[in-house]
């Protein structure tokens, strides 16, 4: 497998700006200044990264509760991501969106969703756009093993296939819905689920950026080639709870420990692309010390940035009324 | 009048109008009246009028009330000499209505003639409608800014008893084509021109109102052999002012509301306008294309916010009678365009009259008209 | 123009905006119907009243979408392709579907434009019927429009005659926020005259189709030609109505209520749906607050009971309003008032 210098560097980039941005919630949400709640996506960095890399501004994502990876592998600017999620006017959603509504259209971000399952159906919609207006664009559905089990998403991957839509529907299986295992809630599997609409599947382990990235150039060429969506399942596991201050007593004492040790996806990239010699150590550093210093700033500017006017709270619930 | 008893009905005031509304009595039972005195308003999708009295008499009974819809047709009133006993006049309402109520079935089998239809003029289809016979030339009608044959609705059959009378809808109006592609007088005029091509008619008297006015002082400067007479009614042309804040929001109204405002600039008396008028214009005003017509006509022909040809050269030197209304207090194109006119033109300027005539005060107008189309045309 | 019945006065609108704007798509169950059929008949049904017959013939299968029956996954994808550059207008057959995709409408479309920031746009249209007098029964009779109203960021339009119909389609196509397009089925074949030209209605502009000075009534979509009937009836009797069809109950014309109200001082509400927090309370509540001075009888309410639609005829005619319940209505208020003077 060849992966271009340029496209390893800003996937090391992209991983590290959320591993480093999720870090740093975590930290500021203790502090007590940050409102609502948030849902890290710390450990699961590669499946959004790895998916996204295939991806241009031309095409469409959906994204969950758990979005922040989504966007920021999707180029939405970290700056205003952080200024949202502590509700400023500056923020990308104007403070009127928060932590699961982060969306940026101009990226092909269509939001984060504060609905399990939000996604699938607007993703049919989506990749109904690109086919209709034949722009050559995909769709991309993240959603959870949870959001399996949604009605919707099963609808979702009924539709997609009636209409052969431009679509993959990436399931990303961290093993919990909530407080509650796939093993309990998610009957039979994801692999029969896919052959049950006639869809094809993948799968692949969701802490190796490079399994990720083959898997879903290959599913992503499918799609995008016309011949109908796929179901890429991708196995990965969350290092926080399901939101902040989620004690995850539903989990054996040392799982995530063990995830950190063994399955970091970043530690793992560090280790291939050197050994192999695709990139030096040092400048995977400069991008360590770039990120930090990038989201460093976010907080700082997040920080000082006004909140919305009070004239925010009626604009923009319609384009005209 | 002696014995006679005459039924006052429902009027029928041009084109489709079905129904009346007697708005209100200006009359009470006992009192008399001259020929021509208002008796009642009559209000209709298009305009609230007064309903002349077509003799003199006493008005004996209001057969119908006030704020009653009436068809075309129907009985409202009842005239009649003192002498003529009630048990009579009651006697002639109950027979009236059991005649009209068995000959209701007969009604509208000749209406078809005088409905519009499209007649193709050079690239445009014009809606026209096409009334009367005679041997007299025939009078063509040409609406304002913004109008339709409605504004004729008073005009075109009260002129039309020993003549043809046309009214259409211009380019980008009503039901006719709504592209313009040239919005300027002379544009308009050419169109005209084809109109009456395609009619057959080589030659007829016309009559324009406001902008239809400059379209015709235009007709007799590009098409003279075309034109008989000159019947300008408050015309475009003749000065430099013009109401552009009237024209750009009775353009740009898009809601009933402000469309209302702008209309009653139109009219001295202001009770004219009614919702249901109102909401006639506006549903013309809704088709696609209508308002980008109007932008098209108004950007041609009142460039930097006045109006852009100067027509007065062609009137001093008209060949053709010509006549000429105006309303003392038109609030769209000042009066002061019908001073110093030529002293051949026949100038009637109507005090308490606003930028209608034609429609506040039809019986003058009709009136002139008949006598200048008959007396100073000559055969 | 000529004359059109309601059915044929959309099918022109969406062809039209079809004919006019290549991102105008349609989507529904059986909205052509057929694919998938033994007998290879395309545009089977058109709809399952036919009120989109003949639109795949003109649009081709790549336009008009047949769905599985599956509402939150095509209502859902409507709005996610209304995000993406479509225009669609996506039929939910009978509103009361709702039930199986509120989500999409509730917490996706309505809320993209707001949560985003403004930086969303999602101009699509939901078609649905509604009402009841067809015995259709309690699933399939409902009139819906009071939860629509409720949420921020939906438009509800409620068109009251053909006429109403075509602009007001043609302006909730053209509109970029989320429409929801409520058809009375029972009004399909009604007819009037429909110019034959595209127009639109703008949305929020109530619309007088009687005029009085004894009682204003306000009606809602199919209940507004029941009150031209009580009007017509009344000025007979000397009593004389304003009757208003506000034609859109979000955004809603206030001020047009209000003064009406100020000019005759009395106030009938005729709504079709369910009675607890319906349009008639709505309605009432916005005219005691603001027109309370002006009122001189008490407001009547002309609404079915709180039931579910009854499916028995005799019993579906004791539930709906009608002519004679609005004309009883309008005497009562009338009555109030004598009462209070004397």
């Amino acid at each position: 497998m060849q992966i271009a210098r340029e496209t390893l560097l800003q996937s090391y980039r992209a991983m590290r700006t959320i591993r480093a941005f999720e870090e740093r919630l975590h930290v500021e949400f203790a502090t007590g200044e940050i409102p609502g709640f948030v849902h890290l996506y710390c450990g699961e960095e590669a499946s959004a990264v790895g998916v996204c890399a295939h991806l241009t501004d031309n095409d469409t994502i959906a994204s969950t509760h758990r979005g922040h990876g989504h966007c920021i592998a999707k180029g939405v600017d970290v700056g205003g991501m952080m200024a949202e999620i502590y509700g400023r006017q500056t923020g990308v959603c104007r403070g009127k969106g928060g932590s699961m509504h982060i969306a940026d259209l101009s990226k092909g971000m269509l939001g984060a969703n504060g609905i399990v399952g939000g996604g699938p159906p607007l993703i049919c919609g989506a990749a109904l756009s690109h086919k209709t207006l034949k722009d050559n664009g995909v769709a991309i559905a993240f959603y959870g093993d949870g959001a399996s089990n949604e009605g919707f998403t099963l609808e979702s991957l009924n539709l997609a296939s009636v209409w052969k839509l431009p679509a993959v529907f990436v399931v990303e299986d961290n093993g919990y819905g909530e407080a509650t295992g796939a093993s309990y809630a998610c009957a039979g599997t994801q692999k029969d689920r896919a052959a049950g609409f006639g869809m094809p599947y993948m799968e692949c382990d969701g802490t190796d950026f490079f399994s990720v990235y083959e898997s879903a150039r290959e599913a992503i060429d499918y799609a995008r080639s016309g011949k109908g969506p796929v179901m890429l399942h991708v196995h990965l596991s969350r290092w926080y709870g399901h939101f902040e201050g989620d004690a995850m007593t539903y989990r054996v004492a040392g799982e995530v420990a063990e995830q950190k040790e063994h399955h970091d996806c970043l530690k793992h990239f560090r280790e291939r692309v050197t050994s192999a010699g695709l990139l030096e150590a040092t400048a995977l550093d400069d991008i360590d010390a770039a990120v930090a210093d990038e989201v460093e700033s976010s907080v700082i500017a997040a920080k000082a940035a006004p909140w919305p006017e009070d004239s925010a709270l009626m604009a923009d619930v319609y384009v005209k009324y | 009048m002696t014995n006679t008893i005459v039924a006052l009905t429902m009027p029928k005031f041009g084109l489709a109008m079905t129904e009346g509304k007697l708005a209100s009595w200006l009359v009470e039972p006992g009192q008399s009246v001259k020929q021509g005195d208002e008796l009642a308003d009559i209000e209709t999708s298009k305009i609230t009028s007064g309903y002349e009295s077509p003799t003199a008499g006493v008005l004996r009974k209001q057969v119908a009330p006030a704020g009653e819809t009436l068809p075309v047709g129907a009985l409202i009133g009842v005239l009649a000499d003192p002498a003529v006993s009630d048990a009579d006049i009651e006697a002639f309402v109950t027979r009236f209505q059991a005649e009209q109520s068995t000959g209701e079935e007969a009604e509208g089998a000749n209406s078809a003639d005088t409905e519009p239809h499209q007649v193709q003029a050079g690239e445009y289809s014009l809606n026209v409608r096409d009334v009367g016979t005679g041997d007299d030339l025939p009078l063509l009608l040409i609406h304002g800014f913004g109008g339709d044959i409605s504004n004729w609705l008073l005009t075109q059959d009260a002129l039309a008893s020993g003549r043809r009378v046309i009214a259409f809808d211009l380019p980008g109006h009503g039901a006719s084509t709504k592209a313009v592609t040239d919005g300027s007088l002379a544009g308009l005029a050419g169109a005209v021109a084809d109109l009456l091509d395609a009619l057959s008619i080589s030659k007829a008297h016309v009559m324009g109102h406001s902008l239809g006015g400059g379209i015709a002082l235009t007709l007799l400067r590009d098409h003279a052999d075309k034109v008989a007479s000159l019947s300008l009614v408050a015309p475009a042309g003749l000065e430099k002012a013009v109401n552009m804040a009237f024209i750009t929001g009775f353009i740009e109204a898009d809601r009933n509301r402000a469309m209302q405002q702008e209309l009653e600039k139109l009219v001295h008396d202001k009770s004219l306008i009614g919702r249901k008028m109102v909401d006639s214009v506006m549903r013309a005003r809704r088709l696609d294309g209508a308002r980008d017509a109007l932008r098209t006509i108004a950007t041609a022909c009142f460039p930097n916010g006045e109006q852009g040809d100067d027509l007065r050269p062609v009137l001093d030197a008209a060949k053709v009678p010509v006549q000429l209304f105006w309303g003392e207090a038109d609030e769209v194109l000042p009066v002061a365009g019908a001073e110093n006119v030529p002293s051949s033109v026949k100038k009637h300027i109507l005090p308490g009259v606003g930028h209608l005539p034609q429609l506040e005060k039809a019986s003058d107008v009709n009136k002139e008209t008949e006598e200048f189309l008959k007396e100073r045309v000559p055969a | 123009m000529s004359k059109k019945s309601f059915r044929q006065a959309i099918n022109e609108a969406l062809r039209q905006e079809m004919r006019r704007d290549p991102r105008v798509i349609l989507m529904g169950e059986d909205v052509a119907g057929g694919r998938g059929g033994t007998s290879g008949v395309k545009d089977a049904w058109g709809g399952v009243l036919g009120v989109t017959k003949g639109l795949l013939t003109e649009f081709g299968e790549d336009r008009v979408l047949d769905t599985p029956i599956s509402e939150a996954s095509y209502i859902g994808a409507a709005a996610g392709a209304a995000a993406t550059g479509l225009r669609p207008v996506a039929e939910l057959m009978f509103v009361d579907f709702i039930g199986s995709c509120l989500d999409q409408v509730l917490n996706q479309a309505a809320k993209f434009r707001y949560m985003f920031g403004g930086k969303a746009r999602t101009p699509m249209v939901i078609r649905a019927m509604y009402g009841a007098g067809f015995n259709a029964a309690a699933q399939h009779s409902q009139s819906l429009y009071p939860l629509f109203t409720h949420i921020p960021g939906l438009k509800v339009v409620i068109p009251s005659s053909p006429y109403e119909a075509k602009g007001l389609l043609i302006e909730a196509i053209r509109d970029d926020d989320p429409v929801i397009f409520l058809e009375n089925k029972v009004m399909y074949d009604e007819e009037e005259d429909v110019p034959d030209e595209s127009y639109t209605i703008p949305f929020g502009e109530a619309n007088l189709t009687r005029e009085g000075e004894d009682v204003t009534i306000v009606a809602i979509g199919r209940m507004v030609g029941m009150a031209n009937e009580a009007a017509d009836r009344l000025e007979k009797q000397g009593i004389t109505c304003t009757v208003i069809d506000p034609r859109t109950t979000s955004p809603f014309d206030e001020d047009t209520i209000l003064e009406c109200v100020e000019e005759t001082g009395r106030l009938v509400v005729v709504d079709e749906s369910s009675p607890r927090c319906n349009m008639a309370c709505d309605i009432s509540a916005l005219v005691a607050e603001r027109a309370f001075g002006a009122l001189k009888a008490p407001i009547v309410r002309v609404v079915p009971p709180h039931t579910p639609v009854p499916f028995s005829t005799p019993l579906e005619k004791l539930y709906m309003p009608s002519a004679e319940k609005i004309e009883a209505a309008v005497k009562n208020v009338m009555k109030q008032h004598a009462r209070e003077v004397a």
